[in-house]
């Protein structure tokens, strides 16, 4: 995108994840309400499915345009999930905060209005 | 909006903040309190109890509870419904009745008493009958696992829940009825609404999730704006005031800490979504794209809108089996090259097990303050951290290597990399792994086994 500069998700959104089984969910839930549509352009199921390859084995993609928000089911990204799972966060807890490290293009007059107008990623 | 029903959350799992339901029958006014207790893997940690007791296979610390309220609770009229009843919920409402007794409450509390979700002594009747109870991941069937299984309940619905209300029940207690029936059940109950009446059943459904983990919606595990939340040190528990078109207000008492806001209501309300258009319960589906959120003064949104379809003709179990056995282990590597070290440890430990025979079906390596729970997005690990703890998990069908490994962590300490330390706790302990199994079940095979009893202190 021409006249766009990378923007971590921290800054354009916030989430919250959880689990069924051994998917992991994260909700992603803008900051502000008119930078939804950069999410449902940018933040694509298989733009997640990359970001956490080797992580995960699928994604899919839900949208909420009335809560702004997007839900993206990771499946078997929680290495048997439940109490089978070895890992730390066995129940997805924190999911929602390792997809806030990918970085999107977004419009530079997005970019400053972005908490700290920082930028990176 | 004329008639208002305030439903408020007084647990959202078992172990939730201890001061949190006297608060919300304290704190101002409520019609109920609706206490959750119940996570896919708590059935069979009661059922574990009560094999050993069989006085015991519910949550326990629903009785303390309750016996620090139910003065308030009689004086003021204020209803209680509870999923505490776990695997035994006869026991738990007669631990309850007695609290009362002592308490001087003789013939002023009914406890309504919900049986009829545990299916674990109808299993093979089920199986036989060809309901094959397939698990909704893996497709398996039931036959799998038969002989492991630990729990099997039904996940139950509003209507007992009316029907022990409609009884004259102060307190409800039941085992398996589902966190967001626990809310619905009481609002449908006083609002009068139709049991095929959808909107409305799906705007108490999704009522009832946003208050079925407590705090959650209120401020806690708040992401946006964390460190501008203040007060969670006396954190006000979410409520609900329904009013009868379905259109609600979530909100929590005042002076009471944390916050009630778009935010901290929609982070709750995509905690653990699936396909938003199809939350399904056993009392209908609700359509989590409709929901509107209009923040109406401080710590007040108000939720409407929303749109519901008909309940399916299945019912959801929840089966837990035995598994195997894990157990985690963990060390922490001090500066300089903490990472390092713990990387090294790694590679020893993991030499030795592999030169004792030892068969495991995984071993897992995190390096806390490196990758734990972000993985390699985590990216390089500082080679200047002051500290990095080492956690090894195993988990194996046999119990013998993993008791093993568990004998292998504290010999690092002096057997392996230099500055480690954090070993006071001992051996890491070794733990059965019950795993759980969601499956379906024709629900009329389920409803007419449901009995709802009025029991008197």
């Amino acid at each position: 995108m021409k006249g766009s500069v990378p923007v971590q998700l921290r800054w354009l959104a916030h989430a919250r994840s959880g689990d069924k089984g051994n998917t992991a969910n994260v909700g992603l839930i803008a900051l502000e309400p008119d930078w939804y549509p950069l999410l449902v352009k940018q933040v694509t199921a298989a733009r997640v499915a990359r970001h956490f390859r080797g992580m995960v084995s699928r994604v899919e993609r839900f949208e909420l345009p009335n809560l702004a928000a997007l839900n993206f089911l990771l499946h078997d990204a929680l290495d048997g999930g439940g109490t089978i799972s070895l890992k730390t966060d066995a129940q997805g807890k924190v999911y929602s905060t390792a997809l806030l490290r990918m970085a999107i293009p977004v419009p530079r007059a997005v970019a400053r209005r972005a908490r700290g107008g920082r930028t990176g990623g | 909006m004329s008639r208002v029903v305030r439903v408020a959350a007084g647990q959202g799992f078992w172990g939730d903040w201890l001061e949190a339901p006297a608060r919300q029958v304290q704190g101002g006014p409520i019609d109920y309190l609706m206490m959750d207790y119940l996570a896919e893997v708590t059935m069979s940690i009661m059922q574990k109890q009560k094999s050993r007791d069989p006085a015991t296979g519910y949550a326990r610390d629903f009785v303390p509870a309750m016996e620090r309220i139910l003065p308030d609770l009689a004086a003021k009229g204020i209803r209680v419904t509870s999923n505490a009843g776990g695997v035994n919920p006869r026991a738990c409402a007669e631990a309850v009745l007695e609290t009362a007794r002592r308490q001087g409450l003789a013939g002023r509390i009914r406890v309504g008493l919900i049986t009829g979700d545990d299916i674990l002594h109808r299993l093979d009747e089920l199986l036989a009958r060809g309901h094959e109870l397939r698990d909704l991941d893996t497709d398996r069937p039931l036959s799998d696992i038969r002989d492991r299984v630990r729990s099997a309940n039904a996940y139950l619905g509003m209507a007992p829940v009316i029907e022990a209300l409609r009884g004259g029940a102060d307190i409800v207690i039941t085992g398996r009825v589902t966190d967001t029936g626990l809310t619905l059940g009481p609002l449908a109950h006083e609002l009068g609404w139709r049991a095929d009446d959808w909107d409305r059943i799906a705007a108490g459904t999704v009522a009832g999730h946003i208050i079925e983990c407590g705090a959650q919606a209120s401020g806690g595990n708040l992401l946006r704006d964390w460190e501008r939340v203040r007060g969670l040190e006396r954190v006000g528990f979410p409520l609900v005031e329904m009013g009868s078109d379905g259109t609600f207000v979530v909100t929590k008492h005042p002076g009471t800490g944390g916050v009630v806001n778009i935010a901290s209501v929609t982070e709750q309300l995509v905690y653990e979504m699936g396909d938003p258009r199809s939350y399904i319960t056993p009392d209908g589906i609700a359509d989590f794209t409709t929901i509107r959120l209009r923040q109406r003064g401080k710590d007040r949104v108000q939720v409407s809108g929303i749109k519901g379809t008909p309940r399916t003709t299945m019912l959801k179990v929840s089966i837990a089996y035995f598994y195997g056995y894990k157990a985690v282990g963990t060390l922490v590597y001090a500066w300089p090259d903490a990472f390092a070290k713990a990387k090294a440890a790694d590679r020893v430990l993991r030499a030795r097990l592999r030169d004792l025979g030892l068969e495991f079906e995984q071993v897992l390596t995190e390096f806390v303050g490196a990758d734990a729970t972000h993985g390699r997005l985590a990216g390089v690990p500082d080679p200047d951290a002051p500290e990095v703890q080492l956690r090894v998990g195993v988990r194996a069908r046999d119990k013998a290597p993993v008791e093993r490994f568990t004998r292998e962590i504290a010999p690092l300490v002096l057997t392996g990399p230099p500055s480690v330390t954090g070993f006071a706790g001992g051996r890491p302990a070794v733990e059965e792994i019950v795993a759980y199994w969601p499956a379906l079940v024709d629900r009329r095979e389920i409803e007419p086994h449901v009995r709802v009893e009025i029991l008197k202190a």
